[in-house]
Parts: C-alpha cells; sequence; structure tokens
C-alpha cells in the first residue's frame, strides 16, 4: 500500500515535470520572437517616424532621413519577383498536380524541392553570372530573377498540394458536363484550391522580401530612388545590412528601425494568411 | 430484345468483328439516344473489370443495371460516355455505338461525347465554390467563351425546373450549392447535367447517399425525364429498378472477378420470369 503511494507520488510529479519541460518550451518560441520585436523595437523606436517612411536616406552628419527609397526598392523587387515567378510557379503546380504522370512528376517534385534547397546566396551568385556579368551592370532585374529562382519552386508546391485536395469526384464532375480537361481545371479545380494556392503565394513572398544574400550580387543598392529595372536599386534588407555595420551611431539605429519594419511587414504577411486560410476552408 | 442481339451480332460478323461507322441497329426514325453495346471489355491498369458486354440501350426509356457490389456496373457505365478512360489505367475495348456511330472511334473527341451523354454521381458533387445559379450554368459557361446573361437564365431556370428544384431554390439562386440537402445537391446536379441539353443522362446509385423521402422524389423526376431523354441507372436496390425502370439488365461477377452481363430484358420479364438461374437467385435474395 505505502510503495503504491510512493510510486504514484513519484509519477504525478514526473507528469508535472514532463508537462512543465513541454509548456516551456512552448512558451520559449514565443519569447524568442517576442524578444526579437522587442529588442529591434527598442533599438529602432528613436529613428521610426513619419520621416523614416517619407524620406530619402541623408549623408551621414545631416540628421533624419529614412527608407523611404528601400521600402519602394523592396516593394519593386518583390513584384519583380512575383510577375516572373508567379506564372511559371503556378502552371507548374497545375501541370504536377493535374496533367503529369507520376514518374514525371516525381522527378519534377524532387528537382523543385531541391530548387527550394539551394542556398540563396548560390541563387546570388548563379544571377550575377547569367545577367549582372553579361549585362555589366548590377540592376533591379538581376535581383527580381534571382527572388523568381527563390520563389518559384515555393509556389510550385504549395499550389500543387492544395490542387490535389480538391476531390477527384469534382474533376469528374466537371467532365462529365462535357468541358474540356483544361476549362475544367481552370473554372472548377482552381477555384477550389484558391485559398491554399494564395496562402502559399503570400508566404512565398513573405520569403523573399526578407532575402539579403542574393541581393547584394544583383541589386547592390544605390542611394536614390527607383530609376528602372535595368539600374541598381536598393531594399530594406540591403541598406540593413549596411546602415548594421556603419561606424556611426544614427545609422545603426536607422538599421534597427528597418529591421523592426521588415519584421512587421513579414508578420504582416503572415497574419494575413492566417487570416485567408481560416476564412474559407472548401 | 433478344432478336435485336442476334441482329446485332451478325452485323458484327458482317463487317469481319470491327465496329462499323453505318447503322448497325434499325432504330426507328427520330428517335435519337439509342445506345448499342457490342463486346465492351475494360480494365483497370491491366485487371479486367467487365468482359464482353453486349447489350442495347432503347431511346426515352429507363434501363436499370442491377447486381451485386463489385459485379462492374460503375465501371460498364462509365464506359458508356468515355468517363472510364479519365481514371489512371483505365482501357476499353470493343465499341458502343450512340445512334449508330462508334463513340470509341478514333476520330470522336470524348469531351463531345459526354456534352451529349451527361452523368450523375452516387455522392451529390455540386462545385463547392460556386452558387446554385453557376452551379446550372457552369456547363455552358465552361463549355463557351462568354454567354448572355439573359440566355444562362433561361437556361438555368428550364433546367432546375426540370429537375424539380425551381421551386425550392428560386429565392436562393446565389448561395452556395453546399448549402442545401443532399437529395436538393443531387436534384441540382441532375439539372446540371440538363442544361448542356443531352440526348443520355446516366446515373451512377444516384440515390445511395439519400433517405427515402429523397429517393423518391429522384425516382419520380427519373420517370419524368425519361419521356424525353434516354436514362441509363446502376442501381444495387432491385425495388428501385422494378418501380422506376422499363429495361433491365443483370450484371454478375465471373469466376475471374471480372463483371459479366448475364442477362437483360423488358423489366416485368426479368423481375417476375428471369430466363437465368442466378438472375432468379439473385433477385428473389438469395444472395447479393
Amino acid at each position: 500500500m505505502m510503495t503504491l503511494e510512493r510510486g504514484y507520488r513519484r509519477r504525478r510529479w514526473l507528469n508535472r515535470l514532463m508537462l512543465a519541460l513541454c509548456g516551456g518550451a512552448a512558451g520559449l518560441a514565443i519569447i524568442v520572437l517576442a524578444l526579437i520585436l522587442g529588442y529591434t523595437l527598442a533599438h529602432g523606436i528613436s529613428a521610426l517616424s513619419l520621416d523614416f517612411l517619407t524620406q530619402a536616406a541623408r549623408p551621414v552628419g545631416e540628421a533624419g532621413g529614412g527608407m523611404r527609397n528601400e521600402i519602394i526598392g523592396t516593394f519593386i523587387l518583390v513584384l519583380l519577383g512575383s510577375a516572373l515567378a508567379l506564372p511559371v510557379g503556378l502552371m507548374a503546380g497545375i501541370f504536377l498536380a493535374e496533367f503529369a504522370s507520376p514518374r514525371v512528376a516525381a522527378a519534377v517534385q524532387f528537382a523543385a524541392d531541391i530548387l527550394a534547397g539551394v542556398p540563396s546566396i548560390v541563387v546570388g551568385v548563379f544571377a550575377y553570372a547569367i545577367l549582372v556579368r553579361p549585362m555589366h551592370s548590377y540592376s533591379a532585374l538581376s535581383a527580381g530573377v534571382a527572388l523568381a529562382i527563390i520563389m518559384m519552386p515555393v509556389v510550385a508546391r504549395t499550389a500543387e498540394e492544395s490542387l490535389r485536395l480538391v476531390p477527384i469526384s469534382m474533376r469528374e464532375a466537371a467532365l462529365a458536363l462535357g468541358i474540356t480537361r483544361w476549362r475544367s481545371v481552370v473554372g472548377v479545380v482552381v477555384p477550389g484550391a484558391l485559398t491554399g494556392i494564395i496562402t502559399g503565394i503570400m508566404l512565398a513572398i513573405a520569403r523573399i522580401a526578407g532575402e539579403t544574400a542574393p541581393l547584394i550580387f544583383t541589386a547592390l543598392g544605390n542611394n536614390f530612388s527607383f530609376q528602372g529595372i535595368l539600374k541598381p536599386i536598393t531594399a530594406l534588407p540591403l541598406q540593413i545590412y549596411r546602415y548594421a555595420m556603419s561606424p556611426y551611431p544614427e545609422q545603426n539605429q536607422q538599421a534597427w528601425a528597418g529591421a523592426f519594419l521588415l519584421i512587421l511587414l513579414v508578420l504582416g504577411i503572415s497574419i494575413l494568411v492566417r487570416w485567408i486560410s481560416g476564412r474559407k476552408q472548401v | 430484345m433478344e432478336g435485336k442481339q442476334n441482329m446485332v451480332k451478325e452485323q458484327r460478323e458482317d463487317t469481319g468483328g470491327s465496329c462499323g461507322w453505318e447503322k448497325t441497329t434499325d432504330y426507328r426514325e427520330g428517335e435519337k439516344g439509342i445506345l448499342e453495346v457490342q463486346d465492351v471489355s475494360a480494365w483497370y491498369s491491366g485487371t479486367l473489370a467487365i468482359k464482353h458486354i453486349s447489350m442495347s440501350i432503347p431511346a426515352q426509356a429507363i434501363t436499370a443495371i442491377i447486381g451485386p457490389s463489385g459485379c462492374g456496373k460503375s465501371t460498364f457505365i462509365r464506359c458508356l460516355n468515355r468517363m472510364h478512360e479519365v481514371s489512371h489505367g483505365g482501357r476499353v475495348e470493343g465499341c458502343i455505338l450512340l445512334d449508330g456511330r462508334d463513340i470509341y472511334a478514333r476520330d470522336i473527341d470524348p469531351v463531345a461525347i459526354r456534352r451529349r451523354i451527361g452523368m450523375v454521381f452516387q455522392k451529390p458533387t455540386p462545385f463547392p465554390t460556386m452558387s446554385i445559379f453557376d452551379n446550372v450554368a457552369a456547363g455552358l459557361r465552361l463549355t463557351r467563351l462568354w454567354s448572355r446573361r439573359w440566355e444562362l437564365e433561361e437556361v438555368v431556370e428550364r433546367s432546375l425546373r426540370q429537375a424539380a428544384l425551381w421551386d425550392e431554390v428560386k429565392d436562393k439562386l446565389n448561395q452556395s450549392g453546399a448549402s442545401l440537402s443532399g437529395g436538393q445537391q443531387q436534384r441540382l446536379c441532375i439539372a446540371r447535367a440538363l442544361a448542356v441539353e443531352p440526348e443520355i443522362i446516366l446515373l451512377d446509385e444516384p440515390c445511395s447517399a439519400l433517405d427515402p423521402a429523397a429517393t423518391l422524389k429522384i425516382e419520380d423526376l427519373m420517370r419524368n425525364l425519361a419521356e424525353h431523354y434516354t436514362l441509363v441507372i446502376v442501381t444495387h436496390n432491385m425495388q428501385q429498378a422494378a418501380r422506376v425502370s422499363d429495361m433491365a439488365a443483370f450484371f454478375l461477377a465471373d469466376s475471374d472477378r471480372a463483371g459479366m452481363l448475364v442477362e437483360c430484358g423488358k423489366t416485368s420479364q426479368l423481375f417476375t420470369n428471369p430466363r437465368d438461374k442466378r438472375t432468379e437467385d439473385y433477385i428473389t435474395g438469395r444472395f447479393g
């Protein structure tokens, strides 16, 4: 009786201990995010202002100045990358889910997964070799291509997975109406998978918005506003990188503010994704 | 019935067993939607599912395909509008004449065949992202580049009335098709099939997911539709076959597990005076 009681007590304590450990681990993940947010905010808050969003960068020594050009640059690069990657990625996803034979699909999936796993700096060097060198200029275009290469496999795979979730009965119902394969995919299957596809696109955008390494080799960065897609362009991550390395405390501060802004951007996209995917499940 | 089959057989021998393009049956003038099934076998990636099925399906009548589970009823009906080849590894041999022309001929587009031979599935399959209106209009919208709104409205109302659903949904055409009850969803699918004006409608166990009241409604509907359309219905419910069909065909899995046609004929004759012992055993409930 006595030993049973003791054994029970021991088990109860062990149970509580493990529960606390698991809870602590879960809490740690949230704490890290809170720390990053708090730390960047605390350091950048003094530089955060309306001017920070609307003013261009100023030379060292001059007070004020902001990251307007960088915000616009990031926006343009994301747009460029998406414009290049979305058509290819979505079509590839549709091909994988709807038209490819299992063997071809397996090969393409494997290739896409490898491509998604290629370190982003390698993608940057690649874009440098195929675009920057031949064109003799760093450019927004080459950065857009690099970002598109990163984005494409992510979009293709998430689109494919979302499309596969649409029941076969929907495809058959469409075909039985005398609708061609392609029209049934566009008119019935893709709308059914739209939530998942958009979620995948948003996550891919969040990913490329924060990429820095490929931009170093392609966009280069500059101190001016947008000058065309064949000219160097600046972006938030690039400017954060440069300002964070700077010996001037004002620039360090601006780097913190920029970092906070970038986190907010990605966080905003993630929240948007949750909202979209939670809104309507088909 | 028997005479007709014999005639078809002779015709096949005349043309050396190949499927002719010409008329092979003496179908009456003005009748459309006659199916003539000649020696059809179907495979699922190497597995024989049905073998050597020959039968004719008369126009403007309901033909019921009955038989126990796994006897190839669904496979057979899917061959009739070339849906079988959509499934992975699906293959069909033999020929099926629609008003005298082989739907499996090389230069026939399966899409055109499915336009003329509609299908309703076992589980109601309204498109969940579309409204009730869009569901019915889907067949037209997605086979054309564009359609006039008033034309679609006309077709949708006509189809929904034909499917005896109009009065129940006329005030909520913009609601999602998935918001309807199971029986309503199935009638919506029938309306959707009717909207593209097929000649033949195939129904693959259309009532097996429905309650008795909804089943009754669908059966009434089928009787009405049979005045204008050729209907083929797969059912494992023998009472249903006896209630609604004019013709019946009894399928059974052979020893090699491939489905075969045991006998077919007028429903009244098949149920009261079956020629084959196995049919008798099945309809009297000795197995299946």
